[in-house]
């Protein structure tokens, strides 16, 4: 095993240690005290810098991104992209919230620092609509290329569902 | 920023011309999605020279069913009982994800007791699994008499889980506040009697199958993944462990009663078909030692906290929660923005992740490594889907 990828044992820093960590690499992440883990929001601007450096940086190590989701939400019109990272050499988390518009959701991609992400941002474009510039094949994953809307937006209505929204 | 327009999987196919060394022509040939090695409606579009495998292209949704558009139409207390039809070998541990980020959204508390019964019931559905991988495991390679080894001592937990849960496939027993019924009175002497006659069953399986000169050959140096590839493409389970990256979350956050008994957390250290095999076959016996040490110390008390007809609440905000199944990290994340259903929930499932890895160790081999590297993945359909 490469000596790059040993756990560093106790290593972990406390959330306040991480959100003060995080927003000394971007002084504009704002902390979330409404997420039970560390949680950050930044810009759709300072994103890509920011999950290279998340990565790379020696006190942060976050080589693995766990999930990536996004939230609808219509009335703010908006779409909160959601990124779970875990360190698993330092034994810390961090969950990243990003919004980017819902008229015209386009967001820059991540595989380049988290190859899994090439995937996760493929559900969420199949399911969100969310486009995101610099993907090597953005297409949808589970629906057929054909399929009409994005599933998982809050306003989505097709023939076949029991429980339309009002 | 502009993004690019969105493709087809014709145009993605179509993008990707390889030329030959040889002159020789590639062609694309459809496994599944209704092929028996890929345990499910799994399709991988193969890009072929010869019988060499150039590309790998995973094709889902086939049984995509919106399980999380149909939890924001639930309250928190239905959430649970889509879980077990993710991956259904996990089912309590499934229930389990849910019923933990449920819990500490809502506050709910449980005693000793639930937490022995849910570390021991998941922990004997980690054995079930497994017995049931090392059984196709084997049958995808060839040799039949696994599967019916397998499905043979299966049989007998499965029995164990049908006298106290009630059903022997997709089980719902792990909710909040507790689990919906207390065990059986003859658990503990069944769970007994399970171990006294699996334990040498598993050193017969070793005989079987692991020592065999033909599987060894088959599946040593076959289907490779470098720890730093693992974490990139987001592998959890043993799947990472095999490829020499010591991460369990049983370790890692211990939850339930994993905090109190001994275990080792077996890890490979070439990441081939090999070690993801012999790091299962080592998960069981660890999983044995883990019930041994509880089996005998069920605290007294009550199997539930939160009566059946009480409603949860719980208070705007973001809750995430992950364990370890036996095929990795599954987490749990719940939106509130208050009341009794939640906004939005996500399930972080780990053969969505572990899928794409395929990508990564196939190309370069043979059509029929791939189905070894295949069922070394463990997968789960229907957890990809979702």
């Amino acid at each position: 095993m490469a000596a790059d990828l040993l756990p560093l044992a106790g290593l972990a820093l406390s959330p306040d240690a991480l959100v003060a960590a995080v927003q000394l690499l971007c002084p504009a992440a704002q902390a979330r005290p409404d997420c039970d883990r560390p949680a950050v929001k930044v810009t759709v601007g300072d994103w890509p810098e920011l999950a290279g450096r998340l990565r790379a940086h020696a006190d942060l190590l976050f080589d693995l991104l766990e999930t990536h989701t996004a939230i609808d939400w219509p009335e703010s019109g908006r779409i909160e992209l959601v990124y779970l990272l875990t360190s698993l050499r330092r034994g810390h988390h961090l969950t990243v919230f990003v919004d980017i518009p819902r008229d015209d959701p386009v967001a820059p991609s991540v595989c380049a620092v988290w190859p899994v992400a090439q995937w996760q941002e493929r559900e969420v474009y199949d399911l969100f609509g969310v486009r995101y510039a610099d993907h090597p094949d953005l297409r949808r994953l589970f629906l057929d290329d054909d399929w009409q809307g994005f599933p998982l937006r809050k306003d989505y209505a097709d023939a076949f569902m029991l429980d339309r929204p009002s | 920023m502009t993004a690019p327009a969105p493709t087809t999987l014709r145009a993605r196919l179509d993008a990707t011309p390889w030329a030959s060394p040889l002159g020789t022509q590639e062609y694309f040939v459809n496994m599944g999605p209704q092929h028996p090695s890929t345990h499910g409606v799994l399709r991988l579009v193969l890009k072929l020279d010869g019988e060499t495998v150039r590309e790998v292209v995973p094709v889902l949704g086939y049984i995509h069913r919106g399980i999380e558009k149909i939890c924001e139409h639930s309250n928190y207390r239905q959430l649970v009982h889509l879980t077990d039809r993710m991956d259904y070998l996990s089912a309590l541990a499934n229930n389990w994800a849910v019923t933990r980020v449920v819990e500490k959204a809502a506050g709910l508390e449980t005693n000793g007791r639930i937490e022995a019964i849910r570390t021991l019931v998941t922990e004997l559905q980690r054995i079930h699994s497994h017995q049931l991988w090392w059984g196709v495991f084997g049958m995808d390679l060839g040799a039949f008499t696994p599967f019916f080894y397998g499905f043979r001592d299966r049989e007998i937990l499965t029995d164990v889980f049908e006298r106290t849960i009630g059903g022997r496939l997709t089980l719902n027993y792990i909710q909040p506040g507790g689990v919906m019924h207390d065990i059986h009175p003859e658990f503990v002497r069944d769970v007994k009697a399970f171990m006294a006659v699996f334990r040498p069953r598993l050193d017969e399986y070793e005989a079987l199958l692991s020592e065999n000169v033909i599987v060894q050959e088959r599946l040593r140096g076959v289907g490779v993944l470098s720890a730093a590839d693992a974490v990139a493409l987001g592998a959890t389970g043993p799947v990472l462990r095999a490829s020499g990256v010591a991460h369990d979350l049983r370790k890692a956050e211990p939850y339930g009663l994993y905090g109190q008994v001994q275990f080792d957390v077996p890890i490979g250290s070439r990441g081939d078909c090999w070690d993801r095999y012999a790091v299962r076959m080592c998960e069981m016996r660890q999983s044995l030692r883990i019930v041994d040490q509880l089996i005998d110390h069920i605290p007294e008390g009550k199997h539930f906290l939160v009566k059946p007809a009480a409603k949860i609440k719980v208070q705007p905000g973001v809750w995430y929660s992950h364990l370890e199944t036996a095929r990795g990290v599954l987490g749990a994340m719940l939106v509130s923005t208050g009341g009794e259903a939640p906004y939005r929930v996500h399930l972080r499932t780990p053969n969505f992740n572990n899928l794409w890895t395929v990508t990564a160790m196939a190309p370069g081999g043979r059509v029929g490594d791939l189905v070894a590297i295949l069922s070394s993945l463990d997968l789960v359909v229907p957890d990809i889907d979702r």
